[in-house]
């Protein structure tokens, strides 16, 4: 079986926040406790979409320690496939979803002597969970958390009342900017910074980070990548010995679960490594997009994440 | 079942033994009549009832022995439990599963009551009643690691999850087949593993570390390995090769049979909760030789195994000196029949030993 194991929840509670984002709370339908988790950790939540069942991740935002019910926050993508659409539109209070256990791929590092956080936009999400984590074991933190607007701020009110000395909010559209350079320097030895938001601001952090001298393992960063539409394509599974092909608005990885190919996945971002497929042919050009693979992996041509990655051209035969 | 706890010793006077029953449900390690190492990992979610897959911890007629001779290694050498600074967390998460596994798995043994952070646990086999506060060590008479592996059969390895590797951060370790914790505290997966022949160059290390990093919680998973030990003793540390090391010498023909025991390490992966770290449970079942030879498939098997293990191997498990006395004892077991895929003895279809097996 792939994937996380499974629970079945009822949606509890759906708050707007604003314009674009909308939070979920999620209670076990059969009345049980929800396992504990870590700050930092996902839900992968499972949305029946007509004849299309869609897997999406999302980072829980409530507090690790409660076992009543998790929450998540789902920001509004009106190009994307439609994942954060059937939130936003479909889902009612009383539903019944599947949801899967957390997993992680974010952790704290607990040995850390301060953690400092840097949020963009919807990535606020995990740290709101990794903040209530820390305050319940007087963990040293801090946040710099970029906004477009005062409107767009999600959970700028409730962090700045709660944690005014630790919070620290930059809005875009008032030109304030993360002086990242100078907040680096200034941090004590022990320090871990961890991002998560929007692809250019993690690149920024992790290059600005290591250009200062900070060890890798210091430096966290999470970014989900929704699979992207693009051009239809074929693909010849050698081990199921099926030939499939893969819509414009479906992963490669979609495409097989469709035709009942039991492919591996955890976290179907990019993120985890676990749909890694070996290529035995192809004659085209792969459109990777993924975070886990190397550089000379996506050259190789030997190897894709069928998640979030795709494929143009003629042949593509995979060990699948 | 009531389980009926053994009265016996893993030292001095050995009185270590097993029941019929014990025999019976002993994990023997090979599914086939060679062996080699392998990314042999499946996912722990119970197994036959009985089995010792059956529960998340098994609990067995060794219990309270074992758990007497973890005090009294401790007695002597505190540094068999170790907790790096931050993995009291994880340490906290260990305590919890241990306890709500054993409490719901068995009923009859364990208890626990949870009121808020107040929890009460009993530990009716070990006369334990303790009230405690979860995550407040100053209510534990030891940190929550060492509290509940006094209670716990088996080694327990707390590995931190961290830049794409495993660390082994903490741990209790007593039990354990030649190494040593305090030796290994702080290092990474593939640094303790250096010293096992083959595996690394066959790749086998890189796999299931990435396996490993992607075990999630809810998904715990197993595997077993394998040594062999002469005198039932827990204890084989390195620490202590001085004392036990030498009983290799001890072996003759005719005491063989009852001296050397097959060491099966049952050994399982679970994700921790709150802390993301992954605990590691070693749990070793030791059956002499001639406990085994009851069941004539493992004869037949034991003794094809043995002889075909490459040199490296037993070498490195430390009985290439009594490989050849081994080999003598066990072919009296083997009749050249064929033996039946799987584990498990099959006593009740697999054809009992001709007598005319060459003795
Ligand atoms: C995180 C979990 C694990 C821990 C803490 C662990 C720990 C150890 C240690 C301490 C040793 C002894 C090394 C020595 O000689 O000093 C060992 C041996 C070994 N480990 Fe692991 N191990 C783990 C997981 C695995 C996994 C998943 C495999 C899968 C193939 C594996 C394969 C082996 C093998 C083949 C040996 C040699 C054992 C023998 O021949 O007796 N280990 N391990
Ligand atoms: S499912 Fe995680 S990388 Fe593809």
């Amino acid at each position: 079986m792939s994937g996380a194991q499974k629970i079945a929840v009822t949606v509890t509670e759906i708050v707007p926040l604003n314009e674009l984002v909308t939070r979920f709370k999620f209670e076990p339908t059969d009345g049980s406790l929800l396992p504990t988790f870590s700050g930092g950790a996902h839900t992968v939540v499972e949305m029946k979409d007509g004849a299309i069942t869609r897997l999406n991740p999302y980072s829980l935002m409530s507090d690790p320690m409660d076992q009543t019910a998790y929450t998540i926050s789902v920001r509004r993508d009106d190009v994307g496939r439609g994942g954060s659409l059937f939130m936003h539109k479909r889902v009612k209070v009383g539903d019944q979803m599947t949801i899967s256990y957390p997993v992680n791929l974010f952790s704290l590092d607990l040995r850390a002597k301060k953690h400092l956080f840097l949020a963009g936009g919807i990535g606020i999400t995990p740290f709101m969970a990794q903040i209530k984590q820390l305050e319940r074991t007087n963990g040293r933190w801090e946040l710099h958390y970029a906004t477009r607007s005062v409107a767009l701020g999600s959970y700028v009110d409730e962090l700045t009342t709660k944690h005014p000395n630790e919070t620290h909010i930059y809005y875009d559209d008032q030109e304030q900017r993360i002086d990242l350079k100078n907040l680096l320097d200034g941090q004590p030895l022990g320090t871990h910074v961890y991002v998560c938001g929007p692809k250019g601001m993690i690149d920024w952090v992790r290059k600005t980070a290591t250009d200062e001298g900070w060890p890798r393992e210091a430096i966290h960063y999470e970014e989900f990548l929704a699979p992207k539409s693009g051009k239809p394509f074929e693909v010849k599974l050698a081990i199921s010995n099926k030939v499939i092909q893969v819509g414009e608005d479906e992963s490669l990885l979609e495409a097989m679960e469709r035709e009942g190919v039991d492919a591996p996945y955890l976290c179907r971002g990019g993120a985890c490594g676990q749909c890694e497929t070996d290529v035995i042919d192809y004659s085209g050009t792969f459109i990777h997009r993924d975070h886990w693979l190397e550089d000379a992996d996506h050259k190789s041509g030997k190897k894709i994440m069928p998640c979030v990655s795709r494929f143009e051209g003629k042949t593509l035969v995979l060990d699948r | 079942m009531t389980i009926q706890f053994n009265d016996e010793t893993f030292r001095d006077d050995y009185s270590f033994h097993n029941s019929a029953w014990a025999i019976k449900r002993f994990p023997f390690p090979f599914h086939e009549d060679s062996y080699m190492y392998s990314v042999n990992m499946e996912q722990h979610r119970g197994g036959p009832a009985g089995s010792i897959y059956e529960k998340r911890f098994d609990v067995d007629e060794h219990y309270l022995s074992e758990m007497r001779d973890r005090a009294m290694v401790l007695a002597d050498d505190p540094l068999r439990c170790q907790s790096l600074p931050h993995m009291t967390l994880a340490g906290w998460d260990l305590l919890e599963l241990i306890m709500v596994s054993k409490s719901e798995d068995y009923p009859e043994l364990f208890e626990l009551h949870r009121d808020g952070n107040t929890w009460r646990w009993v530990n009716k086999p070990m006369g334990i009643d303790d009230t405690f506060t979860f995550l407040d060590e100053a209510t534990l008479p030891y940190g929550p690691l060492e509290y509940i592996t006094r209670q716990a059969q088996g080694d327990w390895c707390v590995l931190d999850q961290r830049d794409d590797n495993l660390w082994m951060d903490a741990g209790m370790v007593t039990t354990q087949a030649d190494w040593s914790l305090d030796f290994d505290i702080g290092m990474n997966f593939f640094e303790w593993h250096a010293p096992v022949p083959l595996a690394h160059e066959k790749g086998i290390f890189v796999r299931a570390l990435k396996f490993l990093l992607n075990i999630q919680q809810g998904s715990p998973a197993r595997r077993l390995n394998w040594t062999m030990t002469v005198t039932p003793l827990l204890d084989t540390s390195p620490e202590n090769y001085h004392k036990w090391g030498i009983q290799k010498t001890t072996l003759t023909p005719e005491n063989i049979g009852q001296k050397q025991h097959l060491r099966v390490e049952l050994q399982t992966f679970f994700r921790l909760p709150r802390s993301n770290a992954l605990v590691f449970p070693i749990r070793a079942y030791l059956c002499s030789f001639q406990d085994l030879m009851t069941m004539p498939k493992w004869g037949r098997r034991l003794h094809r195994v043995i002889r075909d293990l490459p040199e490296e191997l037993a070498t490195y498990k430390g009985f290439i000196a009594n490989r050849p006395m081994m080999l003598d004892y066990l072919s009296k077991f083997d009749d050249g029949l064929p033996t039946s895929d799987g584990i498990w003895p099959e006593f009740e279809s697999e054809p009992p030993l001709k007598p005319s097996a060459d003795s």
